[in-house]
This record gives C-alpha cells, sequence and structure tokens, in this order.
C-alpha cells in the first residue's frame, strides 16, 4: 500500500458516504450540506490528480455558488420533509435493483480492463492556469464562446420564469 | 511516492455516478432529483481529470471547465422552473406534476 493509494482510499470513503447520505437523508438541509461535503472531497481528489486550478474552481463554483443557490431555494421553498406517499411502490425496488446491475457491471468492466494509464506525482507546471488559459483561447476559443452564450440565455431564462407579469396575483 | 492506477478513480467515478442515478430515480423532492444530478456531473468531471491526468494533458481540464458552466447554467434555470411550480403547485413532489398526463 503506498501512500497514494491509502489517501485515496479514504477519501474515496467520505465521497460515497457523503454521496450516500445526500441520497438517504430525509431533511434537504442535511442533503445539501452531504453534497458540499462530497464536491469538497472530490476537490482534494483534483489537487491529488495534479489539477489545482480545477480544485479550486470546483470549491468556488461548485460548493460555493451552486450550493448557496441550492440552500438558498431550500430556505425559499421550506424544507419540511416530503410525506412517504408511494404512487408506484414498486418502482423505488426496480430502481434499486437496476442500479445495484449497473455499478456491478461498471466495475466489472473496470476491474477486468488493464489499466489505462498510471497516475504518478503531478509535475510541477500541471494544472498551471497559465497553460490551461492558453489552451482554452486558442484550441478551444469557440466552446468558450458558445459557452458564454449560454450563460446568456441561462440567466435570461432564470428571470424570465421567475419574474411575475403585471397585474399578476400571487 | 508510487503513482496510483486509473481504474482506481474510474471505478470510484462509476459509484458515484451510480449513486446520482439511484438518487433521480427513486426521490420525490425535485431538489434532491437536481442534487443527484450534480453528483453525476460530478462524477464524470473526476473521471475527466483522472484521464487527463494519466495521460499527461490539459484538455481534459479544459472540458471540466465548460461541464461545470454548463452544470451553473442548468442549475439557475432548474431552480427557477423549481421556484415556478411551486408557486403554482405549492408543492415539490415530482409525483403530483402530473398535469400533462394523458
Amino acid at each position: 500500500m503506498t501512500v497514494n493509494l491509502v489517501l485515496f482510499l479514504i477519501l474515496a470513503t467520505v465521497a460515497v458516504i457523503s454521496a450516500l447520505g445526500m441520497l438517504l437523508s430525509r431533511n434537504t438541509v442535511y442533503s445539501a450540506l452531504f453534497l458540499v461535503l462530497n464536491f469538497a472531497t472530490v476537490a482534494v481528489f483534483y489537487l491529488l490528480l495534479g489539477a489545482p486550478f480545477i480544485a479550486i474552481t470546483q470549491v468556488t463554483v461548485y460548493a460555493g455558488a451552486i450550493m448557496v443557490l441550492f440552500i438558498f431555494v431550500i430556505m425559499l421553498l421550506g424544507a419540511d420533509p416530503l410525506p412517504e406517499g408511494n404512487t408506484l411502490p414498486w418502482q423505488k425496488w426496480l430502481a434499486v435493483g437496476l442500479a445495484v446491475i449497473l455499478a456491478v457491471e461498471g466495475t466489472f468492466l473496470i476491474s477486468t480492463q488493464k489499466a489505462a494509464g498510471i497516475i504518478s506525482s503531478p509535475a510541477a507546471d500541471a494544472g498551471n492556469p497559465k497553460l490551461i488559459g492558453q489552451l482554452l483561447f486558442s484550441e478551444y476559443v469557440l466552446p468558450f464562446e458558445a459557452t458564454s452564450i449560454l450563460l446568456l440565455v441561462a440567466m435570461v431564462g432564470a428571470i424570465v420564469l421567475t419574474s411575475r407579469k403585471k397585474g399578476e396575483e400571487r | 511516492m508510487d503513482g496510483i492506477s486509473v481504474n482506481y478513480y474510474v471505478g470510484l467515478s462509476t459509484i458515484l455516478f451510480v449513486i446520482g442515478a439511484t438518487g433521480v430515480l427513486i426521490r420525490r423532492n425535485a431538489l434532491i432529483i437536481f442534487m443527484s444530478v450534480e453528483l453525476m456531473l460530478n462524477a464524470g468531471n473526476l473521471a475527466f481529470v483522472a484521464f487527463a491526468s494519466a495521460h499527461d494533458l490539459l484538455n481534459g481540464q479544459v472540458f471540466v471547465f465548460f461541464i461545470m458552466t454548463v452544470a451553473a447554467a442548468e442549475v439557475a434555470v432548474g431552480l427557477a422552473l423549481i421556484v415556478a411550480i411551486f408557486r403554482s403547485k405549492k408543492s415539490i413532489n415530482v409525483d403530483e406534476i402530473n398535469v400533462l398526463k394523458g
């Protein structure tokens, strides 16, 4: 067991447990907080993988902006747990069964595959923001511009969806 | 420190993805379904960064960047939709959102 493997296993345990906590907790606020923990763990994985810039972006965008938006909406709509009504009682078990099949299938395929690559300790300049920026503005400049349009459309869409028309009753 | 196989990371990514997919299928709360979708996107990101690191390329990290942008846009629009639905139905239970049913 190398140091890297031990680190990986500890972090993987935290990531899987926090994901399961998100899935299983009755209270929506607890779910959101478990998801924040999961995002932070994944950010540490990015650091291990030699992507410090992505790790910081993960913390600011995901754990920061997106989860604040989630918690804001949870507070807005009320955090009461939903009543346990089962319109399709068999559907939950079918879903869990299919998920288990998918997980077994995926892990089987991955474990029988020969390693697609070895992750060694990252080079000193790996994930350097300068290199990422150069790549982003040379090879990926068209997707970058498309992304800006996407963000504009999302912003307009969110405003249109939540604004009330004049004279509309609450 | 010795390196570890990229398969470990892809395996973890698979497990996180399956947990997210299960969340979309079994939960009734629209907000939790959204969080599960975020978890699935995150699992995809982890696989991208793992492969980028294994092959010593930066392209995977740039892709993760785009996925994060799409996730942010999706959350903004999705939460706006949930708020709009809550205003008219007074509920975020996806089982009760069935007016389009034939």
